[in-house]
Order: structure tokens, then sequence, then C-alpha cells
């Protein structure tokens, strides 16, 4: 069992979490993920490390509120225990060597996104970060990136915090500037990633894009996380529990990625409505 | 004590009705009455040189166990397949026994061999099974990467020696393809729990959760004191064909659609589990997990379940028993056929319809054997022109797995072959000193028996190394 050790509401959907587990803790990497169960015969949820304390042996989780399994999660309190939390799992993100590196983060994606610009922060890159939210209710984690970014730009779709717009429009506009970087990385929902990659292409930057599809055993036995890669033309099938989940954002195939993504759309839907009707009735 | 049965056929093993049973996932074979096993084992010639025990990858002493269910001594009969295997229960029922220790049955050559498997889970499910003798503690520790068969028999094995034995699970359950890979209608998962409590009971430890390569590596476990560590991490990453839309909402490698329905649950009523079912349901392949895969989509209610494989019903790798169930089930079989690209929906007018992108169909084409080649070997040929589409709503895959890598990239100095199987000596040792490997990882996708097999020898090999190092 797995103990709860310190839970904050981030926003009305957004909840983090620390998690004892040492093991996991000691080994866990920017950009690798773990996979945790609420219950017995609960599913098994896969979420990115958005950060770890090796003394304490922690390991801490950022996660939104999207089906019943994870509704059930935000319902647990400090104290309450998790029978099954596994990690680390996947490949670290690649950051070593990096002198000048550009962030950008989607939503609950900025919680992935965090750990990587705060370790090359560490390693002493010059990080620039663009964070972007529906609205203002939804802001998570200014400050802590406000701590490890050069320059830090905050958008919003509404225009009620930061300025306007979405994450590409001060992409573009550095570009149009001249603005150099060794890498991109970005973090956050699928068709936001595809636009970041497509606004990246033209300069060439490697742009690096984390892959989050529906998973289950993590370690490269089931094969339902698998995307396609074109590479030279070529289609590749590769696993995001193995072979990333950090891939090369050129090479990826976004619209097939975006259509498996909502596979079992219809099936969660009537799965958190049962559970919010069940737990409604408790509290 | 009964007269010898001179009966050339062997008795029939009591089966689930095939209709009811196609939409239950209770199980198919419902073992042999008293009568019916004393009945059999009088069939057994009690050979002196008793081929059958050749046969068996783990040398169960068959026809002395037999000799003991004849006079319904079944503690007895229990404590003889014991001493060399650790998963009776199981093996009586997923060993594929045919080609195995009944291939060498002298009663096979005028008639039907004795139904050794069959015995073999009558007596293991109906023993109390007394925990075996154990040694006193040695002092040694030992690490087992997996919980599959291997890992268990090894561990079995070792702890009986006086070891300390702790094995490393990265799943949430203790198992591996016997819990998340072989359905509960032919192997239920009570049996599994029986046999894994029973090597707790014995003293092994099961550390669930546990990734070995990235959670702690082999490296870690020898510098926290274990002084060998056997690899039975099974098989990786499941074979697609590479052919288009195999990445369509509706296609599944048979791994993910059995460890959807038997570890995560799915197969239960109220399950958390999402999986697709009913419809039209395609399986491509022909071994044992495509059977498997095929039986377990009728019993979540496909309306029709079809078998696509490449070559004919002669060269299907399946246990013939398993094909002989699909087959009364109402599992249909589309042989020499090859898939060449499954066809998904799409409107053009809405991209944003739901629909898009998911399976509506198959497209094959018919296949024929080449004559044999220098091997023997009739390879499938397509025939030019013979396309055809069947329709489809989800596509299983179960044309075998490749290792995973994941041992391999975090161990330096693990010798793999060319397909990226861990090579092994006759001992199951590895490149590496102490450290032993075998089932799947080693042998790509195999049986039980052989991965158990392979877990005892390597139990013998450590034993011997650790004894000669002191």
């Amino acid at each position: 069992m797995y103990q709860i050790v310190n839970k904050k509401i981030l926003n009305p959907t957004v909840t983090m979490m620390d998690i004892k587990a040492p093991l996991v803790a000691k080994k866990a990497q920017p950009g690798q993920f773990i996979i945790l169960r609420v219950d017995d015969d609960g599913e098994r949820i896969p979420l990115t490390v958005a950060g770890y304390d090796r003394l304490a042996g922690t390991v801490k989780i950022i996660f939104q509120t999207v089906g019943a399994s994870t509704y059930k999660l935000s319902l647990k309190n400090e104290g309450d225990f998790i029978p099954d939390f596994v990690g680390p799992l996947g490949k670290p993100s690649e950051l070593e060597g990096l002198k000048k590196v550009l962030i950008v983060g989607g939503g609950v994606g900025c919680a992935i996104a965090l750990p990587i610009a705060q370790e090359l922060n560490k390693l002493g890159a010059e990080v620039t970060s663009v964070i972007g939210f529906r609205s203002k209710d939804l802001l998570i984690l200014e400050d802590e990136f406000k701590a490890c970014s050069k320059n830090l730009y905050v958008m919003t779709d509404d225009g009620s915090y930061g300025v306007k717009g979405n994450v590409c429009a001060p992409i573009s506009d550095m570009f149009a500037d001249g603005e150099k970087f060794d890498k991109v990385i970005t973090i956050g929902p699928l068709i936001m990633m595809k636009f970041v990659v497509n606004a990246v292409r033209p300069t060439g930057i490697p742009c690096e894009v984390s892959m989050n599809p529906v998973m289950i055993d993590g370690t490269g036995m089931c094969g339902g996380c698998r995307l396609t890669l074109i590479k030279n033309g070529e289609r590749v099938t590769k696993f995001a529990c193995v072979d990333g989940p950090d891939f090369n954002g050129y090479e990826i195939d976004f619209d097939e990625a975006m259509s498996r993504g909502v596979m079992y759309k219809e099936f969660e839907r009537h799965a958190y409505e049962d559970a919010c009707n069940l737990f409604k009735g408790v509290k | 004590m009964a007269k010898f049965n001179m009966r050339n056929d062997k008795n029939p093993m009591p089966m689930q009705d095939p209709i009811l049973r196609g939409k239950n996932f209770s199980e198919v074979a419902l073992g042999y009455t008293e009568e019916q096993a004393i009945d059999e084992a009088n069939r057994c010639f009690n050979c002196k040189n008793a081929t059958c025990v050749s046969g068996c990858p783990v040398n169960v002493n068959i026809p002395e166990f037999i000799s003991r269910v004849k006079v319904n001594d079944i503690e007895g009969a229990y404590a003889i397949i014991s001493k060399t295997s650790s998963l009776p229960a199981i093996c009586g029922r997923v060993c594929p026994q045919e080609t195995q220790c009944e291939a060498k049955c002298l009663r096979g050559i005028k008639g039907e061999p004795v139904a050794i498997g069959r015995l073999e889970r009558y007596v293991a499910d109906h023993a109390k099974g007394e925990n075996a003798e154990k040694e006193p503690l040695n002092g040694h520790k030992v690490a087992v990467v997996g919980s599959g068969p291997s890992g268990l028999t090894y561990a079995g094995d070792l702890i009986k020696k006086g070891y300390e034995v702790t094995v490393f699970e990265a799943f949430h359950t203790e198992g591996g393809v016997l819990t998340y890979g072989i359905p509960e209608f032919r192997l239920p998962k009570k049996i599994v729990k029986d046999e894994v409590d029973k090597l707790k009971a014995l003293g092994v430890k099961f550390e669930r959760n546990v990734v070995i390569g990235r959670t702690i590596n082999i490296d870690e476990l020898f510098e926290d004191g274990y002084e060998a560590v056997f690899v039975g991490s099974g098989a990786g990453l499941p074979n697609f064909m590479n052919i288009p839309g195999e990445a369509l909402k509706g296609v599944y490698s048979a791994n993910e659609f059995l460890t959807r329905s038997n570890l995560m649950k799915a197969y239960k009523e109220d399950s958390s589990t999402p999986i697709m079912k009913g419809g039209n349901v395609i399986v491509v392949g022909g071994g044992n997990v495509a059977m498997d895969a095929a039986r377990t989509a009728l019993r979540l209610g496909a309306d029709k379940v079809t078998i696509v494989y490449r070559r004919s019903m002669t060269e299907l790798p399946a246990r013939k028993e398993e094909v002989e169930n699909a087959i009364e089930e109402g599992i249909e079989f589309n042989l020499l056929t090859n898939p060449v690209e499954i066809l998904g929906y799409k409107n053009e007018s809405d991209p944003r319809d739901m629909k898009n992108g998911t399976v509506t169909g198959v497209k094959c084409i018919k296949m024929e054997l080449s004559d044999p080649d220098e091997n023997g070997r009739r390879r499938p040929v397509a025939i030019k022109g013979s396309e055809f589409e069947i329709p489809a709503d989800t596509v299983i895959m179960a044309i075998g797995t490749s290792p995973n890598p994941l041992i391999k990239q975090t161990t330096k100095g693990l010798e793999v072959n060319r397909w990226g199987g861990i090579i092994v000596n006759d001992d199951g040792k590895t490149s590496l000193d102490g450290v032993y490997a075998g089932g799947d990882a080693v042998t790509g996708a195999s049986t039980v028996i052989s991965a158990m097999g392979a877990g005892k020898i390597a139990a013998k090999a450590t034993d011997e190394y650790i004894k000669n190092k002191q």
C-alpha cells in the first residue's frame, strides 16, 4: 500500500499529491511516468512524474479529473492509501548538454513540463516557458515556472489572465524575432502539441513531444500504447511505454494518436457519471 | 485392486455444454470424477522403462503417481507429482500433453494414450496438498524476476532447498501469463492464486509493483545481497503485421485484449475496464493465444468470431483440444487466408464524427501452400487477385511477440540473440555470472510447461553455483 502524504487542490479539476513510494522516488527522473490503481479491480492509470523527493521517498503527481478513476483518486485525502503505485516507467527526457530551451505546456501538461524546466534550470540551461490554459480558474504552477524560467509567457484562451490567445502566438513571435533554441519541448493536449510542432517546423529546431496514450501494463507487453512515427516516408510502430514517452514531434502521426485517444470516451463518460452519482450520495 | 482396463480409448473429459459455455467464463473442462479417474488410471501399463517420463519437461514420475490413483491414494499421488512439479493443477490443465508425455505412452500405439494430463489435474484438484518438505534456511538469498510459470517453478524449487527467495512482479497481481494471458474458462484464477499462496506459505516473498530494469536493476539486486538472479520476465511486445489500418480503433494485440479481460477483469459485468465487444470479431493467427482470444471474444458477447490463418488446419499450431473446443463453440475458421489491410470508417463530410477511425472490416487475400521446400515446409503464397473483404468490428492480432527490451537495455553485459531473446547455456545460465534466465524471455512465445522446465533447470544450476562458490 502507498500512502498519500500530501494533497493540494490546484484548481477545480486538478489535484496534486505526494505519494510515499521510496523505490520509485529513488529512481524517478523528469519525463518518466508511474502507473497507479485507486482501488482493487480499478484501472491502471498512467501519470507522468511531476516531481520527487528522494530523501523523503515521495513522488509528486498532478492529475486532472477526467474519468471515474481520477475522480475517485481526487476524493482521497492525506493519510489515505492506494493499493498500487509502480514505476518509474518509460525513458527519462534527454536534457544533458542543452543550453537554451523553449518549454511549451498546455493545461495539466504543465505539471509534466515543470520538472523538465526545473531540471534544465538546475543543469544551467536558459529556459523560456510558455504555459497556456483555457481560463484563469485553470491556471496552475505559475510561480514554480517563474522560478525556473528566464522568460515566462502565460496565455489564456479567453484572456481572463496573462495574454489572450494560444501558446503558438508567442512562439511564432519569438521565431519572427529570430530567437534560437537548442530544443523545444512541448507537453499538453495532442491538438496543442500538433500545432506547436507545426509552428516550430520551419525553424528546424528539434521539437520533442511527450505522449500519453491509452496504456495497461506500461512495461512493453500489451501494445495498447502504440503510436505511428513517420520516418523518411515509412510508417513505423513504436510503443510509448518503452520507446517513449518522449518522441520527435516531427515524426508523430498526431491525427492517428488523436483518433486512438478517444477510443473509450463514451465508456469513460458513463463510468464517470456513475461514479459521481455514487459518491454524491455518500458525501 | 481394480482390474486392468484394456479399453483403447481414454475416458472423455466431462465438459460444459458448448452452447452454454460460449456465454460464460466458467471452466470448460469439469474434471474427472473419482470413478473416471480410477478407471483411467487402470489403463496405465506401469511400464518399467517409462517413456512418458522422458516426454515431460519436468520429469514427473508418471507411472508411480498413476499407480497411487489406482488405489485412490490421492495424497500419495500428489506427493509424487510435487517432488518435481511445483504447479500440478496448472500443468494438468494447460500442458500440451498430446505432444509430450502422452505422445510417448505405449497405450497410444494401438489406441489412445493414457489421459495423463487429466489424471494430474484430478490429483491436484482433490489433494489437500500438505506443504512439501523444506530444508532448513541456508542463509543464501536469490531473486526472481517475474512471477509467471518459470519464476514460480524456480522459486518453489529453491525455497524447498532452504534459500531465501524474493519474486519481483511488475503487475499488481502475481502469476504472469497465467493471470493476464490464459483465460478463466481454461485456467481459473483461483487455481493460480492457490499455487502462489502455497509458495507464500513456504516462505517465498512476493514484491508486486516492482519493474526490474526500472524500479530496481539487476546490479542493484546483487548489491542488496542476492547471490543469484533468475530472469523469467516473459514475452514482450506484441507483433503486428505492419499492414495499413492496424492503428484503427478496434484493433487489439491479443496481449491487450486478453489482459483487459483477464487481469483487468473486463469479463465481469460490473468491471470498470473498457473493452470493445459484440459484433464481428476477427482473430488473426492460429496459436493457443489466438484460440484464447477468439473464445474470450465469444464469451464477451460477439455475434460471430472468425479465426483468420494463412495456412491450413494441419499447420494450425494451437493444441488440438483447444481447436476442437473452439469449433464446438461455434468459432469459424477462415483458413489459407491472410489480411492485407484493415478497413476503417471515414465520414468525409464530418471529421468530428466519433465513428471515424473505427474498424469496419478486413481486406484479405487467399493463400495456397507452396510445394515443400528443402526442409519439407510448405510456405503460404498469396493467390494474385483473390482479395476479398470480411466485415469486422474488432480485429485481434495474435501473431506472436518479441522479447521485452527492458532488462537487456538496463543490464550491462547481458547477451541476447538477434531476436532479442536472452542467451543461456544448457544450465539456463546467461552471459553474466549468477544470472539465469528461462521461459519466453529466452525462447520467445512458448508453453507454460517448457517455461517451468527452464525454471527447474536454472534452479538446480543456481543451487550448484552458490554451493560451489563457498
